[in-house]
């Protein structure tokens, strides 16, 4: 399919004004973001700057209280989905943490997920053959050891087994917006790399990521569009992939120094 | 926290699917228990005497003990035994010879329950008896199996056809004296299934037998026994449903397993989905049960697995007795409890031989307002060197109202022995619950698969059509839980 340069598209993802917190805590504190379809955006900011809020608030744990704002994905309402129906309409969020699900294996698991997804977009549910075909290729692309489909789901799993379980369902679930949360957290540099490189797969014109991460570093294998900063809530600063680079030299100090500069989204 | 209480908190009301009634005319005796209501069971069934004296010895031995109200996690209204029907039994004009002289609305019941009596129809090789209040109605592949030398029949009917093996094993392993209910259901039991496995012979099909309740105000008092020689094997399921009703009903059955040869094995499981009461607790079977079996082989073996969904109360531990150096035993258990469900399992491993071994894996699961308690002992005598246990107790909470409670008890009287015990209570979280709707699957679907997953050690211990049953049941039990 062309992908048609030039042309006004409407946005994947728009976030205007996003105010969210638990409880009395006030996290986010008016964000604005605009995702377009073959966009990749890294969203980096201090420890308690509210990016695993904004994960959060987008995949729908409710544990987060939206209190102002609105989010359109493709047009529609996204905060007014129930997390099943966002990921069914083809946001995947990559966990921080994923968790742990003993007694029901990976092929299991994610077999009835896609076929939900599936159910819901009105196509017919895969069978285990098909099912099976599928993710051998999947697996292939992302050194997933073998025996990883009989593996209860996460049970047991190293740090590194799990991020890259994770990047392994996105691409079996083929979503059209991933949000990955903090993935290079606890990677040393090999599984670092074949995460990245699973990503990078993963990247098309037709869909689009969000990269939260703390460091530079994933972003020297996983090259973003667009670098904005997070700090108290905001987006304070959006620049190009070389703002990752100039905030690893000089800190997230700099930033707060800089504001009120350039502060909200790109666009 | 809020988000997995509420979600816990609609995992309500859910129908039962087997509640339905049969209208069939019965016959019953008399309301209430004595002496002469005991003979006159016993003249139904054209009993010799010496099992009407065995009756009459229980039931004046049952007359001087005390109903057990000990265990402080149950709670139920006084029984009134004299306001029970003992024996129900549809009308029929002689006992039917095949399948076709079956009363079709007898036949429509079961198979409305799934339990199809043709043999023809059963898929794999399961032959059953099915259980109807008092009585059996007919048990398939008798012939097929007779040819092996395997006995599979009703208790009744063995009592006529194999009296000197019914006199030699009944009550060897529980006694009529053991407990309350055990001595009740000595005095007045009805039917159930008798199994003989002749020596060496390998049952080449699933024995199953099917109860159901279906008159009012009745209780059903069946027993089982199953007998296993030296190289033989079997494995027997059973299942039970019954109408839904506002009154509880009493069922107090009691389960005799005798692995008498070297090297005997019988794998007895059992589905246990009696009605279990309505959303307040109004109604549902007490299930009070005595199940035991006794490896008096050498390397004989006896293994429990049960999955208890249904009754409003159950009270049973499947039980093994390891006389037989090397032999073994095995419990797995599946306890949900929902609603004001009350379920108080485990079970008793006596380990009397050398080297007798013995696994233990219970998992509780509680929903509602369901109390679960996993109830054990493991006891090594002096003589059971090298004796082994290994116990796990696994508790699984869904929401906030419902509770878990684990008693194991050891009594190890080796030095040698080694008694292993690992214990565990989580609650189902909202973090698992969100990360299965964040890959699509609704809470409901998500909260199936993650008690599924808990289970799994059981499951995989039921023979294979069993486990999907399982499976498919522990949804619905819970179905409505979510929202």
């Amino acid at each position: 399919m062309e992908f048609p340069v030039g042309e006004k598209q409407t946005a994947m993802l728009t976030i205007t004004n996003l105010h969210a917190g638990v409880g009395d805590k006030k996290i986010l504190r008016g964000v604005n973001l605009q995702v377009n379809a073959g966009e990749v955006h890294a969203i980096m900011g201090p420890n308690g700057s509210g990016k695993s809020t904004l994960a959060g608030v987008l995949a729908g744990r409710e544990t987060f209280e939206v209190t102002e704002g609105e989010v359109l994905y493709e047009g529609k309402n996204l905060l007014a989905m129930d997390p099943e129906e966002r990921a069914a309409e083809g946001l995947f969020l990559a966990f921080q943490y994923p968790v742990e699900i003993p007694g029901v294996t990976n092929n299991y698991f994610l077999r009835a997920a896609l076929n939900a997804i599936r159910k819901h977009r009105g196509e017919p549910e895969v069978d285990a053959a098909a099912f099976l075909k599928l993710v051998k290729e999947k697996m292939r692309i992302l050194h997933m050891p073998e025996d990883l489909l009989k593996r209860s789901v996460n049970e047991g799993f190293s740090g590194g087994e799990k991020k890259r379980n994770e990047i392994f369902q996105m691409a079996v679930l083929d979503p059209k917006l991933c949000v990955l949360d903090e993935t290079d957290s606890g990677l040393d540099i090999d599984a670092l790399r074949v995460v990245a490189d699973g990503v990078n797969a993963l990247r098309s014109p037709h869909r689009a990521m969000i990269v939260i991460t703390h460091y530079q570093r994933l972003l020297q294998y996983i090259v973003p569009d667009f670098v904005h900063v997070l700090s108290e809530g905001r987006i304070v600063l959006s620049g190009g992939k070389e703002l990752a680079l100039e905030l690893e030299a000089r800190g997230y100090d700099w930033v707060k120094e800089r504001e009120p500069a350039l502060s909200g989204a790109r666009r | 926290m809020s988000t997995a209480t509420d979600t816990i908190e609609q995992f309500t009301s859910q129908e039962y699917k087997w509640g339905f009634v049969t209208d069939i005319e019965s016959e019953t005796v008399p309301r209430g228990l004595n002496e002469e209501i005991i003979r006159l069971i016993s003249a139904k069934k054209r009993e010799p005497d010496w099992l009407l004296q065995w009756r009459l010895k229980a039931y004046r031995h049952w007359l001087t003990m005390e109903e057990p109200r000990w265990w402080p996690n149950l709670t139920y209204a006084k029984i009134d035994y004299n306001d029970i029907i003992y024996y129900a039994a549809p009308k029929a004009q002689k006992k039917p010879k095949s399948l076709d002289e079956v009363d079709p609305e007898l036949r429509r019941t079961f198979e409305k329950l799934g339990i199809s009596l043709e043999e023809q129809k059963r898929l794999t090789g399961v032959a059953v008896d099915a259980v109807f209040d008092s009585v059996s109605v007919v048990t398939t592949f008798k012939e097929k199996l007779a040819e092996l030398g395997i006995i599979f029949c009703s208790f009744s009917e063995a009592v006529q056809e194999h009296p000197d093996l019914v006199r030699k094993y009944l009550g060897s392993v529980v006694p009529y004296n053991d407990n309350f209910f055990a001595a009740l259901n000595s005095a007045v039991f009805s039917d159930g299934s008798f199994v003989y496995i002749p020596k060496g012979v390998r049952c080449p099909m699933e024995l199953s037998t099917y109860f159901r309740i279906n008159a009012r105000e009745t209780g059903q008092f069946e027993r089982t026994l199953i007998i296993c020689e030296e190289g033989g094997y079997v494995s027997y399921l059973e299942g039970c449903t019954a109408p839904m009703r506002d009154e509880n009903q009493l069922h107090a059955a009691v389960v005799e397993l005798v692995a008498i040869g070297d090297h005997a094995q019988i794998k007895y499981s059992t589905v246990q989905n009696w009605y279990p009461g309505d959303k307040d607790g109004k109604g549902g079977i007490y299930n009070f049960v005595t199940k035991r079996g006794a490896c008096r082989g050498r390397a004989s073996k006896i293994s429990w697995t049960q999955v208890e969904t249904g009754s409003a109360i159950t009270w049973k531990y499947p039980s093994c007795i390891l006389q037989g150096d090397d032999s073994v035993g095995e419990f797995y258990s599946v306890a949900l409890t929902n609603h004001y469900q009350q379920a108080d399992t485990g079970t008793k491993m006596i380990h009397v031989g050398k080297n007798t071994r013995s696994t233990i894996v219970s998992k509780g699961i509680s929903a509602g307002h369901g109390q679960n308690t996993y109830r054990g002992l493991v006891k090594v005598l002096k003589g059971a060197a090298y004796a082994r246990n290994y116990s796990q107790c696994d508790s699984l909470l869904l929401g906030d109202k419902c509770g878990a409670h684990t008693f194991p008890y050891i009594e190890v009287k080796n030095t040698t022995a080694t008694v292993e015990h690992e214990a565990s209570t989580s609650k189902i979280g909202e973090d698992q619950i969100f990360y299965c709707n964040q890959r699509g699957l609704s809470k409901e679907d998500a909260v199936n698969m993650i008690v599924n997953g808990f289970c799994k050690d059981v499951f995989r211990e039921l023979p294979m059509e069993f486990a999907v049953e399982a499976q498919k049941l522990l949804g619905v039990s819970l179905e409505g839980s979510v929202g």
